[in-house]
């Protein structure tokens, strides 16, 4: 007997996102071609009342029989995925338009990687946990191959499905040890169930396969070659929403699931922590083209906020959720900045096409500093107190040595960060970018505005203390 | 007293009219087609002229509501920000004396750009006074982690004065000057949110009173020198800054050596010495052995410059070495000269690098060799010259002579070796700066170009006879300043003091 009500207030944004998907894949059969450029208005606005949902059912619910489970931990993070996949939607038009690909099926396919989002964030069950991972990551393939004729996108694409694939099946196989070895699949569950050797096997695979979808190192070879070579629409999408998604799920995983074995699981986090650091800062310094500089850059956040996750459930739980909301923010920024460069008719990707940015389009260089130098974290921007709030937890949790490890990278991964400004700021202007979509300007703005700006006065409401806070305590241990 | 926040209105006033400045400008922009149209930038200058002149008056007033016999912090502005950070400022002799200094070089840097910047000046000024926030900032700061926002931020702006208005190599030096600055400020962080988590606040007022356990302070004690000794700069960290000063513009080198410099010191006073009484004492010896390295290594190497800026960087490092001598003395006398000494070298040096903008905007060149025989050409600039020759030689009757003698006479009560030592610095000194002057002062005229060079100009004046009068005034009357920051100074040695 289903109960209506609880299954709405558990995952009511789930059940739109399926609804308007099919909606959608009904009216483009429908309508074909005439339906392309509506779509992505509607997928937009999908999105956002989506995020709506999210937001009016914050405290989740528990339904069908406790396979899904929200509570404001997840909602909270819904709420900002979805927000950013429909500003991810509405940025793609112009590109693909350029380009040709512009069909309904890609806003399609992001309201349904976004219904995996949902639907991992609210799993509580090791099947229904696949499940989302799954309907996201074939999604994700597809739009990183979206755009066709590109061997550049295909070959993204086809990378992309091979490791994803391997992770997806370590993830199964160790989940696959974890139900053999504790007889159950149930979060709830397995919570509860003590400390086995087969279980610990399964858990470092689930780790291993968690890993690959935040792209933490060394999991993370596929994230410059995808990033580079799928159309940046996509990337921006990538960079925000599944990277906020799977972070919060990666560390659901931890805290809930394996909550009670947490000195088992540690170590291994914080040594992957560590790892994506000195990859992330190391690797991005001898990068030329921004969008594998950027993939490079999201490798090293990662690992900041895998610190939060080693630090525990107590103070990292809502330091994850500050420090990746700034970072997604940021992210999404930057990516629509690199969606403006485009010279000719053509998208340019090297560095050194930003040169002299700050005399041929002042207001687009300061955005774009804001958004730099927040993901850089350095003060007085948002990013900052999102750091902040990192080392925060692991110095509480006596992870010294990581810490000073995330302060060195910080400085190292600097390199990258500060070329960038001395490209935009020192160098000989070039010759302007052509005219950039309100849509991508208004994006970039926005994002600097809210990552920079917004954050830092309002981190005492937003933060830990505030709504981080209040979307942690939804982690009942 | 409550009321009006005039911390909080001195320090974003130039934020302020940075902002005023970018808005004015972008909506006069699509009127006038030229964008570096000469008239236009004069009204810019003049425009954050004003704002840094209204700052230096806000600074002034705060000044005078501050009473000096009190030891403590005054006009006290707190808010509840973030967990247990605030937003705090208030000011103490200590701060109120370096934020004088630093309203005051402000409005002669951008005055002394008047004819010397001629690219880019929205973006000069913007930069200029976003700067002198920052900077106001870390001074006002009694909360730890907006003393970090402020410390590190004003990175950022120094970071785009040397790397677009610089000379030839300027993007190494901003380069060099950011990542060596970063990497201490980062440990810094770490050793910051440590107290905090341990103290329960970033209060200053909370963390001078809380006793860190002498094995804790002895790490975060180096966790802050490490910041404090790469800002100062101390040997053998300073290699970044005679970089860093030959590339950056004049304006840029005054306020580097002017109040950048001065937040090491600062810090020390404020953070190592208060708080980690323990660990200070422990480093006592080594701290002295740094400070005369680098007074004597320092000055030598100065001597062998045939840069004029460069001579002058490394001399600054030679005279932070007082500082840092007179701090470690843990005794009146030496605390209060190192104070003395920032504020003189503050004045001293800057003056030093306008003298030689001076000439450089005149040849565009900084080797010494280039010139010689000024005097027969420039009389009053070679006078001038000779005056801030003087005093930072520490020549009797000026002020560099004060903050000299009373650092080493506190270091000579701690350690007499130490004061020994640094003697030396005082007569290197005298070596490097006399050579100096006679190469380029003196002698024939060889170099052609120098035939038909001018004497200073009105702006010139304007700019270097304030330092020169305050130099002079602060060498006949020391007691202006040490009646400021006595109170300070003794609230600093009463908490080392409490500590033990």
């Amino acid at each position: 007997m289903l109960d209506t009500q609880s299954i709405v207030q558990a995952i009511a944004p789930e059940l739109w996102l399926a609804a308007s998907g099919l909606m959608m894949v009904l009216v483009g059969a429908i309508a074909g071609e005439r339906f392309n450029s509506l779509s992505y208005k509607v997928g937009a606005l999908v999105m956002f009342a989506a995020a709506a949902l999210s937001a009016m059912h914050l405290q989740g619910g528990e339904a069908f029989n406790g396979l899904v489970k929200t509570n404001t931990f997840t909602n909270f993070t819904k709420v900002i995925s979805f927000t950013l996949a429909g500003v991810a939607i509405f940025l793609s038009e112009g590109f693909l338009r350029r380009h040709d690909i512009s069909r309904y099926e890609y806003p399609l396919l992001m309201v349904l990687a976004s219904l995996g989002m949902g639907i991992t964030l609210s799993a509580n069950n090791l099947m229904t946990l696949y499940m989302g991972i799954e309907t996201l990551s074939l999604s994700s393939y597809v739009l990183a191959a979206f755009h066709r004729d590109s061997a550049r996108s295909s070959e993204a694409g086809l990378k992309y499905f091979v490791l994803g694939a391997l992770a997806s099946g370590m993830l199964l196989y160790g989940a696959s040890l974890v139900y053999g070895f504790t007889g159950t699949t149930s979060f709830d569950g397995l919570a509860m169930a003590g400390e086995s050797v087969g279980a610990m096997f399964g858990m470092v695979l689930m780790i291993v396969g968690l890993a690959f979808k935040i792209s933490a190192s060394p999991m993370h070879v596929w994230t410059p070659d995808v990033y580079e070579g799928a159309p940046t629409p996509v990337v921006a999408f990538f960079a925000s929403a599944p990277k906020f998604a799977s972070l919060v799920v990666f560390a659901n995983v931890m805290f809930t699931l394996f909550g009670s074995v947490m000195d088992q699981w540690q170590l291994i986090v914080a040594i992957v922590a560590g790892l994506s650091m000195i990859v992330g800062s190391l690797g991005g310094l001898t990068q030329n083209n921004i969008k594998r500089l950027l993939a490079y850059s999201s490798i090293a956040n990662v690992g900041y906020a895998l610190v939060a996750v080693a630090a525990g459930q107590a103070l990292g739980a809502s330091a994850l959720l500050t420090f990746s909301t700034i970072y997604v923010i940021s992210s999404l920024g930057l990516f629509a900045g690199v969606l403006a460069m485009r010279r000719r008719g053509g998208m340019v990707e090297s560095i050194q096409e930003l040169g002299g940015l700050a005399r041929r389009q002042p207001v687009f260089a300061i955005a774009m500093t804001v958004l730099v130098l927040s993901v850089a974290g350095l003060p007085p921007f948002g990013g900052f107190f999102g750091k902040y709030e990192v080392l925060r937890a692991g110095i509480d949790a006596d992870l010294v040595p990581l810490a000073i490890v995330l302060v060195l990278a910080s400085v190292v991964s600097l390199g990258y960060y500060l070329r960038l400004l001395k490209v935009m700021w020192f160098d000989e202007p070039k010759e302007a970018f052509e005219r950039v979509d309100v849509t991508v300007l208004g994006t970039v703005i926005a994002c600097a505005l809210v990552a920079g700006v917004v954050f830092m006065i309002f981190i005492g409401e937003l933060g830990t203390g505030g709504w981080a806070s209040y979307a942690a305590s939804g982690l009942v241990p | 007293m409550g009321g009006f926040p005039i911390l909080t209105a001195m320090t974003f006033l130039p934020l302020i009219g940075a902002l005023l400045i970018v808005l004015v400008r972008a909506a006069t922009a699509g009127s006038r087609a030229a964008a570096d149209d000469g008239r236009q930038n004069r009204a810019i200058l003049m425009a954050s002229l004003i704002i840094s002149a209204a700052t230096f008056v806000l600074s002034v007033a705060a000044f005078l509501s501050f009473d000096a016999t009190q030891p403590g912090y005054q006009l006290v502005e707190q808010h509840a920000w973030y967990g247990p950070i605030s937003y705090k400022l208030g000011i103490d002799g200590l701060s109120i004396s370096l934020i004088l200094l630093t309203t005051f070089l402000t409005p002669i840097c951008l005055l002394a750009s008047w004819n010397s910047i001629n690219k880019r000046v929205t973006e000069y000024v913007v930069a200029f006074l976003v700067l002198e926030t920052f900077m106001i900032g870390v001074f006002t700061a009694l909360d730890l982690v907006l003393f970090y926002i402020f410390f590190e931020a004003g990175l950022i702006p120094m970071f785009l004065i040397i790397g677009i208005w610089g000379g030839k190599d300027r993007i190494y030096a901003s380069f060099k000057f950011f990542l060596y600055t970063l990497i201490g400020s980062l440990l810094l962080l770490v050793a910051a949110i440590y107290m905090i988590q341990a103290a329960g606040s970033a209060d200053f007022e909370v963390l001078e009173q809380y006793a860190f356990d002498p094995g804790i302070q002895t790490w975060l004690w180096l966790a802050f020198l490490a910041s404090f000794a790469v800002k100062l700069p101390m040997w053998p960290v300073h290699t970044w800054l005679p970089d860093a000063h030959v590339q950056a513009p004049t304006a840029g080198s005054v306020v580097l050596a002017g109040v950048l410099l001065k937040m090491g010191g600062y810090g020390m006073l404020r953070f190592s010495l208060p708080m980690f009484p323990d660990a200070s004492a422990y480093f006592q010896p080594m701290m002295f052995a740094l400070a005369v390295v680098a007074i004597i290594y320092t000055s030598l190497v100065a001597w062998r410059q045939t840069d004029m800026k460069k001579l002058i960087a490394y001399s600054s490092v030679a005279h932070m070495g007082f500082v840092t001598l007179g701090i470690f003395a843990f005794n009146e006398t030496g605390i209060q000269g190192a104070i003395f000494q920032m504020l003189s070298h503050g004045l001293i040096s800057g003056a030093l690098f306008l003298i030689v903008g001076v000439v450089y905007d005149r040849m565009h060149t900084r080797e010494i060799a280039a010139y010689g025989g000024l005097v027969g050409r420039m009389p009053i600039y070679a006078g001038f010259f000779m005056l801030f020759t003087m005093a930072n030689v520490g020549l009797p009757g000026t002020s560099g002579f004060v903050g000299e003698i009373l650092t080493m006479v506190g270091g000579f009560q701690a350690a007499t070796w130490a004061a020994f030592g640094a003697a030396f610095g005082v007569i290197f000194s005298a070596v490097y700066m006399l050579t100096l002057y006679r190469r380029t002062v003196f002698g024939e005229i060889t170099n052609p170009h120098l035939e038909d060079i001018k004497d200073m100009n009105r702006i010139e004046w304007a700019c270097i006879a304030p330092l020169a009068a305050l130099t002079i005034l602060f060498g006949i009357a020391p007691n202006l300043i040490f009646a400021v920051t006595s109170g300070a100074t003794g609230r600093i040695i009463a908490l080392m003091a409490g500590g033990q």
